[in-house]
This record gives C-alpha cells, sequence and structure tokens, in this order.
C-alpha cells in the first residue's frame, strides 16, 4: 500500500530543520537548496511552526498549472518530469499551501516525493509516513 | 572543504561597500570559526582600538562542519570587547550558522562606522544598507524583530539579529539577539554593533553545500543523530535544559546567591529547572540543525495592569546563567519575577549575566551606604525586589545619569568610582557566572579566552574531584583546564555546540571532516587547539592583558565553595602555570 508524508503533531515541532536537512541529503548535498520540506514560524517561534510539504492531493492543481504537462501523478502524490519543465514556476503559484519548492540553481520545482526520510529524522514525531487509502 | 566556505563577505559601514575575500588559507588550515575569526581580528584590528570606534571590526564565522552535521549550528563572533578593553568573543544558536553559510559565506566581518543607523539586508549574493533611523530607539527589541519579520524576505531560513537601546547607547555589556530568544551575550558585542550605527543584520540563505564522499558523510550523519539522540543529551538539555542545574548547585551549596554572600536557599529555589518546567514551560525550540532543543521558553502570563480580566503572555527563554543572575544573586523568590527581569533585559538588550551581578553588587553596594538615593535616583535597591530591578534595567539601558552610566560599565568601573571592590564579582571586567564550585571555575573565569564558564568547564572539574575527594596540585589543575579549552577551541573553529563535546571527540571529528575530502589527524587536531588558544591569549595580551596578575574579588575567596574557602595563593600558582603554558610552546597531554 502506498504511504504518504503527513505532518501528524505540529505542536512538538522545534525548529531544528533536521526533515530539511535529510530531504536535501537525498540529491547528494548538504545545504537547504533543493529541499522539499520547509518550516516557518507561526508568526513568531513562540507561537509554534508550520512545516510546509505536499499533501499528495487526489487532484492536484500543480499537475492542472504546468502548461507542458511536466508535472505527473505518482504513486502518492505528483512526480516532475525534469526534461520537460521548462521553469515557468506555475506549479508554485498554483499550489495553494506552497508546498512547491523552488531550486534557485536548477531552475525548477521540487516537490516531495513521499519517501519518508524526513520522518526518519525527526526526533519528535512530527512527521510520519501514512497509509493512503486506496493508493 | 567546499568552494563556498572559505568566502569572507567583508562589509565597510563607512563607505557603504561590500566585497568577498577568499581565505582558503583560514578555512582549511584553520577550520573556520574561531580558529579563522582570531586570525581576522589580528590582522584587521589595529592594536590599542578604541573598541567602540570604528577601528573595531566585528567578525562573524562557521566552520567546516556547519550546517552538516548534527548540533554543529553555533556561530562565533570575534571583536575587542567594549567590557574588558581585550578579547570579545562570544557564541549565538538560532539559525545564524544556517543563514551564513547556506548563503555560501564562512565568515562576515563589519567594518566601520555609518553615519546614520542602518541594518543591513544580505540576500541572495547581495548586500543593502537599509534605513534603520525608525528602529533607532526603538524601546523593545522585541518590536524591531517583529517589523523586521514582516518586512525582510528569506523567511524559514534567515536569522535577524538585532540590537536594544543598551546597544545603541554603549553600555559595555549589551548582547546582540537573534531569533527572539537567542542572544551573543556576553562581552558587548551589542555595544559595538551600536557603535557601528548597525540596528539589525537579516541575513538569509539555502544553498547547497557539496559533499565530497556522500556515502561516507550519509553513514556518519546518521550515527551521530543516533548518539544524540540516545545520549544523555536529551534528559540533560532538552527535558528540564540548563535550568536543571539550579537544583543540584543549591543542593550543593555552589549557587551564588544574593552576591555570593550565600551559596543557597533553605529550600529549592522557585526558579528550578523542575519547577520551572512545571509551572512555566510553553515551548522548546531547537537551533537550526540540533536534534537536542535545549531553548526553553516560559509562558508567563500576567494581569494587565489597566485592563480587568485581561491577561497578557509573555514568552521568556530561561537558562541557568539568567536565573541565576537575575534570580539567586538578586535573592529573588518567585519564578514569575526572575521570569519578568530576563524579559526586561531582553527587551532594552543587555547580557543577562552581567546585568544580574551588577545589580547585585549595587545591593549590597546601598545596604552598606557606599551609595545611596542621590545615586540611584530615588529607588532603593532591596533583594528580591523585582520592581524595583526592572527600573533600574531602563536606566542603566538609558545611561540616565553618571550612576547609571557607571553601572553601565559593568563592576569593576562600579567599584573603582564608589568603592565595594571586595564584593564586585569579576574575573578580569567580565561578571561572574553562575558556579561557585571551587578553584577549577575561578581559574576558568580568569584564564578564559572569553572569560566564560564555557570555556574550560573548570566546575565540572571541581565537581569532578569533589566527587572523589581529591585534591591536585595547582599546576595539575592548570593544565587539566587547558588541555580541555585547547580542545574547545576545535569545537568552536567547526564550530559546535559545547553541549555536544562528547559526541565528538577527535577521532569522530576527523572522520567527518574526512568526508567532506579534508585530511585531519587527532594530532593535527590537538595541535591546532593548543596553537588557537595561544593565539588568542597572544591578542589579549597584546591589550595589556596580564593573566598571572589579574585581581581575584575577595568575596570569591572569603564565602566557602563547597569543597572549603578557595585558598588564594593555590589560584595563583594555577595562574603563573597558565601563564607559562600560554606564552610559551610546550605541548599539553590531552
Ligand atoms: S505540490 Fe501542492 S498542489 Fe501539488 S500535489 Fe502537492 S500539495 Fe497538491
Ligand atoms: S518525504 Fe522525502 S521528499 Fe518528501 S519532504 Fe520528506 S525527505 Fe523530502
Ligand atoms: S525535524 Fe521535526 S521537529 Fe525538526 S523542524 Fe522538522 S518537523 Fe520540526
Amino acid at each position: 500500500m502506498a504511504k504518504r508524508l503527513a505532518v501528524v503533531d505540529v505542536e512538538r515541532c522545534v525548529d531544528c530543520l533536521l526533515c530539511a536537512q535529510a530531504c536535501a541529503r537525498r540529491f547528494g548535498e548538504g545545504g537547504l537548496a533543493r529541499s522539499a520540506i520547509a518550516v516557518r514560524s507561526a508568526g513568531g517561534v513562540e507561537r509554534g511552526f508550520v512545516v510546509v510539504v505536499c499533501r499528495a492531493c487526489d487532484d492536484p492543481p500543480c499537475l492542472h498549472a504546468c502548461p507542458v504537462g511536466a508535472i505527473e501523478k505518482g504513486p502518492v502524490g505528483v512526480r516532475v518530469v525534469l526534461d520537460r519543465c521548462i521553469g515557468c514556476k506555475a506549479c508554485v503559484a498554483a499550489c495553494t499551501i506552497g508546498a512547491v519548492g523552488w531550486d534557485e540553481e536548477g531552475g525548477k520545482p521540487v516537490i516531495c516525493v513521499h519517501c519518508g526520510l524526513c520522518a526518519r529524522f525527526c526526533p519528535y514525531g512530527v512527521l510520519a509516513l501514512e497509509e493512503v487509502e486506496g493508493g | 572543504m567546499d568552494r563556498l566556505l572559505p568566502r569572507v563577505l567583508r562589509v565597510d559601514l563607512t563607505r557603504k561597500r561590500s566585497w568577498v575575500e577568499e581565505r582558503p588559507d583560514l578555512f582549511r588550515d584553520r577550520l573556520g570559526g574561531t580558529g579563522a575569526a582570531i586570525e581576522l581580528l589580528h590582522e584587521l584590528c589595529p592594536p590599542g582600538a578604541d573598541p567602540l570606534g570604528p577601528e573595531n571590526p566585528i567578525v562573524f564565522a562557521v566552520g567546516a562542519l556547519s550546517a552538516l552535521y548534527p548540533l554543529a549550528s553555533k556561530t562565533v563572533a570575534l571583536f575587542k570587547s567594549p567590557h574588558t578593553g581585550n578579547l570579545g568573543e562570544s557564541h549565538c544558536g538560532g539559525r545564524t550558522a544556517f543563514a551564513l553559510r547556506l548563503a555560501g559565506y564562512g565568515a562576515l566581518v563589519v567594518e566601520g562606522r555609518s553615519d546614520v543607523p542602518v541594518y543591513l539586508s544580505i540576500h541572495d549574493g547581495g548586500v543593502r544598507f537599509r534605513d534603520a533611523r525608525t528602529l533607532w530607539g526603538m524601546g523593545s527589541s522585541v518590536t524591531v524583530g517583529r517589523i523586521l519579520r514582516d518586512v525582510e524576505p528569506g523567511s524559514g531560513h534567515r536569522t535577524i539579529l538585532r540590537i536594544g537601546r543598551a546597544g545603541e547607547r554603549g553600555v559595555t555589556y549589551a548582547a546582540a539577539i537573534a531569533e527572539t530568544y537567542r542572544h551573543f551575550g556576553r562581552l558587548g558585542l551589542g555595544a559595538v554593533l551600536g557603535s557601528k550605527n548597525l540596528k539589525a543584520i537579516v541575513l538569509s540563505g539555502r544553498g547547497a553545500i557539496p559533499v565530497a564522499e556522500m556515502g561516507r558523510y550519509q553513514k556518519l550523519y546518521r550515527e551521530l543523530h543516533e548518539r544524540a539522540v540516545r545520549s544523555d543529551l536529551m534528559t540533560k538539555y532538552h527535558e528540564l535544559g540548563t535550568a536543571q542545574n539550579v537544583g543540584p548547585l543549591n543542593e550543593m551549596g555552589a549557587l551564588p546567591v544574593r552576591n555570593l554572600q550565600a551559596t543557597r536557599y533553605p529550600e529549592e529555589p522557585a526558579f528550578s529547572g523542575e519547577r520551572l518546567a512545571q509551572g512555566y514551560l510553553g515551548r522548546r525550540l531547537a537551533c537550526a540543525g540540533c536534534p537536542v532543543a535545549c531553548i526553553h521558553l516560559a509562558a508567563l502570563r500576567e494581569p494587565h495592569p489597566a485592563e480587568p480580566y485581561f491577561y497578557k503572555t509573555t514568552f521568556v527563554s530561561y537558562d541557568h546563567e539568567p536565573l541565576y543572575a537575575l534570580g539567586a544573586m538578586l535573592g529573588v523568590e518567585e519564578a514569575a519575577g526572575v521570569l519578568k527581569l530576563i524579559d526586561a533585559v531582553g527587551h532594552v538588550g543587555l547580557d543577562a549575566m552581567t546585568a544580574g551581578v551588577v545589580l547585585a553588587w549595587a545591593t549590597e553596594a546601598f545596604e552598606r551606604g557606599l551609595i545611596s538615593e542621590a545615586e540611584t535616583g530615588g529607588v532603593r535597591p532591596r533583594w528580591g525586589d523585582v520592581a524595583v530591578y526592572g527600573e533600574m534595567i531602563g536606566r542603566i539601558a538609558d545611561r540616565e545619569s553618571e550612576f547609571y552610566r557607571v553601572l553601565g560599565e559593568g563592576v569593576r568601573a562600579a567599584a573603582e568610582r564608589y568603592g565595594g571592590a571586595e564584593f564586585a564579582l569579576h574575573f578580569g571586567g567580565n561578571e561572574m557566572p553562575g558556579y561557585h564550585t571551587g578553584p577549577g571555575a575561578f581559574l576558568t573565569y580568569l584564564s578564559g579566552a572569553r572569560h566564560s564558564h564555557l570555556d574550560s568547564a573548570g566546575y565540572a572539574v571541581d565537581q569532578d574531584l569533589l566527587r572523589r575527594g581529591e585534591e591536585i596540585p595547582p599546576a595539575d589543575l592548570a593544565r587539566r583546564l587547558l588541555a580541555e579549552e585547547a580542545r574547545r577551541q576545535v569545537l568552536s573553529s567547526l564550530v559546535i555546540c559545547f553541549f555536544a563535546r562528547g559526541l565528538y571527540d577527535f577521532p569522530t571529528i576527523a572522520a567527518c571532516l574526512g568526508a567532506l575530502g579534508d585530511d585531519w589527524d587527532e594530532g593535527r587536531l590537538r595541535n591546532l587547539g593548543a596553537e588557537i588558544l595561544r593565539r588568542k591569549h597572544a591578542f589579549k595580551v597584546r591589550e595589556g592583558f596580564r593573566l598571572a596578575t589579574l585581581p581575584i574579588p575577595e568575596r570569591a575567596v572569603t564565602t566557602p565553595a563547597p569543597g572549603g574557602a578557595v585558598n588564594g595563593t593555590y589560584l595563583r600558582r594555577a595562574l603563573a602555570e597558565m601563564e607559562r603554558w600560554l606564552e610559551g610552546s610546550d605541548e599539553l597531554e590531552g
């Protein structure tokens, strides 16, 4: 059964960014340039955090927005066909929750592939892979 | 080492110019961080520089492991200290290290003085000098942070470093504040920034760091991560935070109370780690790159003075040192009272530790009649009187009168002017940290490159010796502390949080560097640590520092520590040994 990355307990998030670092390591690099997950304060750190990551829409606006069909449905969420992508950022604008990241150097979108690596490094159980219905 | 780390971003506030210099020598051979920064300080700070003059540079640096390995989460700042007149070194967590490194720099050097108040806005390779006249003079540093959060880009991957009123006005122990709850607290970085007319630095970065051997790196990262989350770091620092020290120190009679007239409260203080966690803990935070999350925020709920049935909730970050200085040293009994004072120093931007010791000196001086209401401007400092202390904090920040101006230079200056040197608790001009554990602690305060309890952890050696019921000759204690401090120079070059010192022994560090393509071994790391320590000492000596003849405050040796009153002659012998080593070239056993 396919699994989706979910933010399950955001109250425990401490803003350590280990999730974002783990995601970037998928590409064989350090830093955050190609991380598909971001953490922002909810208006001042004392109010807690917002973890921004793709939630694997059933009917993904990002996919519909792409003018060249570079975003396809994946087993869970979407896949970006980088060779087809023209770097127009239409997908970035289309995702209501801002979950389409941008790789400045490559000029291409970065979208979570729901691999779950970040959840393995989150020390506080904020993230988890969840079974997807009918996935 | 990747090609971006050796880039030093130089910013000249006088000419409003910036440029990048490549310094592979400092980042390859010295690992960056404090090792690189001390060299830049030697180069850029002219001998005898006025610490509050345009000639005093500020060096912020990260190192080879920053933003790559767990707990490599700190930024070091070096400058000439307006508080001690020699080396100023301060470390800060938050997001600064991530932002600096991922913006593609190993160091940021700020020089000169702007003609009008400005703040620096550094994003995507560009440096902008922005008008800060509207922000200048604002009552609270928290408000400044809120405004910059809204008007500046980079949310989620930036640092907002700013000063408060105290820094603008040159209080020599003014702090710089990052992300509201983290500080470059000690030795007056806030005043140096203020003297440059620099209100804030907003810096963002989210670039990539190429890694030479990804397989090895991933494996090491995973191992260190597992060790960190399974280690006692989590119980020690995550659960209660550094505040967990308050109770045990009180119990063993090593908590300085009421200007070190006593060393314990009869009962567990209301602001011990346990009691704060039960009554106030509202959130825990981590520095970027750290799984431990030792930052503890208390939610302080107070009735609004003007509006019935209305409460305001303030978040206050607490740690052992501010609790000691603004709680125990001032004889405060209520947890809410200590939290209010910690909040107050944050708003005006003072170092909490020095502020507490200064107020403690003032209280005792007032009791003894060295100063009166004529000096204090009608307020009557009294142990535990939080309202009066809150008032005085504002007056110190505003340098309201001759008396408060002098208080704004620390207890050494205050005692010179009004007397009371015997109970002015400073070591080399820097106010005492919160451990009255014995000779090791004092030697650390006196000799440490930044006069900090964390330089060589003498407080831990004291407790270790006490447990074993052992006494060691002064020269042995001196060498043990020097070896520890030399080791910590390597950590603060990389730049690893000292709380992770147990995770990173030299072989582990060499392996971490190896995965990045840098060839180091234990011996070379050890030599580098000793070399950096000597380079720092040389800077201090250049600026007039003499270790062996530093005065030792009488109160510190007359109030018994847990192992009895500390012997002044013992301390002198140890200091002489330290000076001999620091100015010589012998090796140290690890
Ligand atoms: S990127 Fe945004 S729009 Fe696209 S599937 Fe994920 S959440 Fe939906
Ligand atoms: S699930 Fe995988 S791709 Fe998605 S944010 Fe986590 S690490 Fe990145
Ligand atoms: S790893 Fe977990 S706790 Fe840390 S920032 Fe990500 S979601 Fe928050």
